[in-house]
């Protein structure tokens, strides 16, 4: 599974990225905002992303709405410090699947993702 | 400043560093910061702003840094590595975010963390606004948050 990895720290990126290499995962691209991940998805075609909300340039949540626009399908999970109710709304509304508070355990990133991918594969 | 607001840092801070860091951190009493004074040698700083306005700032000595950095990354790295930096933006940005979000009934966004590493470094913060220090003891130093935060006036013209 190719996964896309879109945070502006180097830090956050190198704890999800050990994470998944943990569970197998080692085809793995990083982009440090959304402009920089819009440039990037095209050519990778991921089958995941885990997005950042707070970036400069452009914001997860902007990348979120702008992907959105041309891919309907690929799933995506918000990994973020943004933990109020009415922005987890506001992401799920603007095509996220799954949403991840930081701090996080690695369990918990590893079931967020395993259920992220298996309420993708039902319902294809 | 309101009891509510360095309830919600200090959990977070513990939350944080307990989960992502593995250390877990004592709180010693907040303090009052009357005046403009030195910071530690290594500071994150978060701006907030919307319903409640502000900062959060997490100093820390070099060598605290530099261990808590370690155990956070799993390697050493060298003040002047721009990883060191981001690492200690992203735990500010954790503490700041997690605390933000406890806060019920204020809506407020986070910056992007700023980091500043030197020597006797100052951090000055607005004036009209109260800063309170919190003093964090853990098995790899010692270090401190300041949070200096108020809620946002009222735009009259805007009700």
């Amino acid at each position: 599974m190719k996964i896309m990895l879109i945070d502006d720290s180097k830090t956050m990126r190198n704890i999800q990225k050990a994470v998944l290499k943990q569970l197998g995962h080692t085809e793995i691209e990083e982009a440090c905002d959304g402009q920089d991940a819009m440039s990037k998805v095209g050519a990778f075609a991921p089958d995941l992303l885990l997005v950042d909300w707070n970036m400069p340039i452009m914001d997860g949540i902007t990348f979120v709405r702008t992907f959105r626009k041309t891919n309907k399908t690929t799933p995506m999970i918000m990994v973020t410090t943004e933990s109020e109710k009415a922005r987890v709304i506001e992401a799920i509304k603007a095509g996220v699947n799954n949403y991840i508070v930081k701090p996080f355990t690695p369990d918990l990133l590893c079931q967020r993702i395993n259920e992220t991918m298996q309420k993708i594969s039902s319902a294809t | 400043m309101d009891a509510i607001y360095i309830k919600a840092f200090v959990e977070s801070i513990s939350n944080v560093f307990t989960m992502m860091v593995q250390l877990p951190i004592e709180i010693n009493a907040p303090t009052l910061r009357k005046e403009t004074s030195p910071s530690f040698d290594v500071s994150g700083i978060i701006g907030l702003s919307g319903d409640i306005v502000g900062s959060c700032v997490l100093s820390f000595p070099k060598q605290t840094a530099l261990k808590i950095v370690e155990k956070f990354c799993g390697q050493l790295y060298e003040p002047d590595d721009p990883d060191f930096a981001d690492a200690i933006g992203e735990l500010t940005n954790m503490v700041s975010g997690g605390a933000k979000g406890s806060i019920e009934g204020k809506n407020a966004s986070i910056s992007c963390p700023s980091v500043i590493i030197g020597e006797g470094h100052t951090v000055a913060i607005r004036q009209d606004t109260p800063c309170v220090v919190i003093p964090c003891s853990t098995d790899l130093g010692d270090f401190v948050i300041e949070i200096a935060i108020k809620e946002a006036a009222v735009n009259v013209a805007a009700a």
